[in-house]
């Protein structure tokens, strides 16, 4: 499980750049960031290194900001990886709510989930073996 | 606790004889010394004699906004000038602003009033009370300050603005009750967050708060961020400026009857309402020397209360005020209130403390978009989240309002903020 923060922003100019300059100020640096996007407004999930520090300057400039546990995968950086992984998870009948996935030389391939079952994805990527119980550096 | 005991709680019958006496002295003066009123008389053949009791004031003709524009500056005043002892102007929420004269008897009336009410619910000679209402033509500023120090508290004339040496201020002296808009106290709260420190820490313990309509949701919000108690408070700079509060019982505000007369009407036949209906007050200066009002159509929705209230007081009361005949917004056809709407809003915790409504035509079909803060203490992490509590808000407000509106969730903290009166309407339709 890792860190995961989300941050609400409307579809506005300048409105990435207000939460970005929060983060630059702090020296926070991103591992993983995607934006979904819904119209008028989208919501940021990002990955990053300090997170507490992150999350506390973030609120503090006034973001509706929420910290939460997502489940992320380590594998090798090589084609069928995520094929693997989101075909046990389907197989076993849990929900993919959304992914995303980055690469580092430290990290190999991580892939961040969340699906509607925690639980039951833990102990089925536990057994694959596949699980990241790290920490982002 | 009481500001003059004998006089709050005389019975009906006791004040009743004294608003007839004054009514019917009222009438002869301003029939004599009011150039306007002695020729609205005698245009509607009305003579002072036709003034025997409290029934026939519905015989007497309404004062309205326009008459004292039309009248400007001194037309509708019934002393002379050197008798005239201050000048206010109305903040002139609607419309160019209007001109009050006070005698020093007046002013006495006034604070009196206010008097009567900060202690109904609590202030004494040991508060000091910041005055965050503004100081100038506006009544808000010095009607309080003049009150505070009548009852020996300690005044702290700082005015409207500045919020952070606002709350400096008052965690420095420990201030202990504040006069501002409910607006304005909502923004020091988050403000306060925002200093790192929060209102919860320091000696405040009461607000009067007034000049805007608000509802009973954001009573709940001031009070659950604040840690204070918060109480309405009423008057318009015409009939002198803040003089009515609610007494502890947070039931209504008190009217001195011995000083003004009061009716509900319906806003469009004018004819009086019944008990517990919803109208328009309409008040009758007794006391009043400068600037007399007979039948003075406030703007103001309310609801009459004549009941004896728990506290004691036997002068009737006015619910907190619904809106403004005038602020009424008309939305394809439908009558719809701000305040219905702030009350819809502050009963749904997702959202923020602040919003806007704003009116457009879109082919001719009148769209009400209403734009509120997502509280920043709720937990979002998916565009679902946020379209199932734009859903929620749009069905809470179609069925309180009975017609659809659009909303739009913004980011915290982004929406405009009101140090005096809040302008929340941005009407963009053109007719």
């Amino acid at each position: 499980m890792i860190k995961q923060l989300s941050v609400f922003v409307e579809n506005k100019p300048g409105r990435l750049a207000s939460v970005t300059e929060v983060l630059f100020k702090k020296g926070v640096n991103l591992r993983a960031f995607m934006i979904a996007d819904a119209g008028d407004f989208g919501i940021i999930r990002m990955v990053v290194d300090k997170t507490e520090e992150a999350f506390n300057a973030l609120r503090s400039a006034g973001f509706t900001v929420t910290l939460n546990e997502v489940l992320a995968v380590e594998v090798e950086d090589k084609p069928g990886e995520l094929h693997r992984i989101s075909k046990v998870l389907g197989d076993e009948g849990i929900n993919i709510e959304y992914v995303y996935a980055f690469t580092s030389e430290k990290h190999k391939a991580l892939i961040i989930f969340r699906v509607d079952d925690i639980a039951k994805a833990k102990a089925v990527l536990e057994k694959l073996g596949v699980l990241f119980k790290g920490k982002i550096e | 606790m009481f500001w003059s005991p004998t006089i709050e709680r005389l019975t009906v019958n006791e004040l009743e004889r004294i608003q007839e006496k004054k009514l019917k002295n009222l009438v002869r003066n301003a029939y004599e010394y009011s150039p306007f009123y002695k020729k609205k008389f005698r245009e509607l053949g009305i003579h002072p004699t036709d003034i025997q009791s409290l029934r026939d004031l519905v015989k007497l003709p309404f004062t309205k906004k326009q008459d004292l524009r039309d009248n400007y500056p001194f037309g509708m005043f019934a002393v002379p000038l050197s008798q005239i002892v201050r000048f206010h102007a109305s903040s002139g929420t609607t419309g160019k602003p209007t001109l009050v004269g006070y005698t020093e008897d007046d002013i006495k009336v006034w604070v009196e009033s206010l008097c009567r009410g900060l202690v109904s619910c609590g202030v004494n000679n040991e508060d000091i009370m910041q005055i965050a209402y503004g100081y100038g033509l506006f009544t808000g500023g010095l009607g309080f300050h003049y009150a505070a120090e009548k009852i020996g508290a300690t005044a702290l004339p700082v005015s409207a603005g500045n919020t952070e040496r606002q709350i400096n201020l008052m965690r420095d002296l420990g201030v202990t009750v504040i006069a501002c808009t409910p607006s304005y106290m909502l923004y020091m709260a988050e403000f306060a967050e925002k200093m790192g420190t929060s209102l919860k820490e320091t000696k405040l313990r009461m607000g009067i708060f007034g000049a805007e309509p608000w509802s009973e949701e954001t009573r709940k919000r001031i009070e659950d961020k604040t840690g204070i108690i918060a109480y309405d408070v009423y008057g318009t700079s015409e009939l002198s400026g803040p003089l009515f509060t609610e007494c502890i019982e947070k039931n209504g505000l008190h009217i001195w009857a011995d000083h003004f007369l009061i009716e509900v009407i319906d806003p469009k036949t004018g004819e009086q309402v019944g008990e517990g209906e919803k109208g328009e007050l309409v008040v009758t200066t007794l006391s009043k020397e400068a600037m007399p009002l007979i039948r003075w159509r406030t703007g103001d929705i309310t609801i009459l209360e004549n009941e004896k209230c728990n506290c004691g007081r036997t002068h009737p009361r006015i619910m907190r005020i619904l809106g403004r005949s005038d602020d009424m917004l008309i939305v394809r056809g439908v009558n719809v209130f701000p305040s219905q709407i702030e009350h819809v809003l502050m009963q749904i915790p997702e959202v923020g403390d602040h919003y806007m409504i704003i009116l457009d035509r879109e082919e001719n079909l009148d769209v009400m978009t209403v734009q509120v803060e997502l509280s920043d203490k709720v937990s979002i992490d998916k565009p679902a989240d946020i379209l199932n509590l734009t859903k929620k808000v749009e069905e809470r407000l179609r069925v309180v309002l009975g017609i659809s509106a659009k909303v739009e969730i913004v980011n915290p903290g982004t929406l405009q903020r009101f140090e005096g009166k809040a302008k929340r309407v941005i009407d963009k339709r053109k007719i």
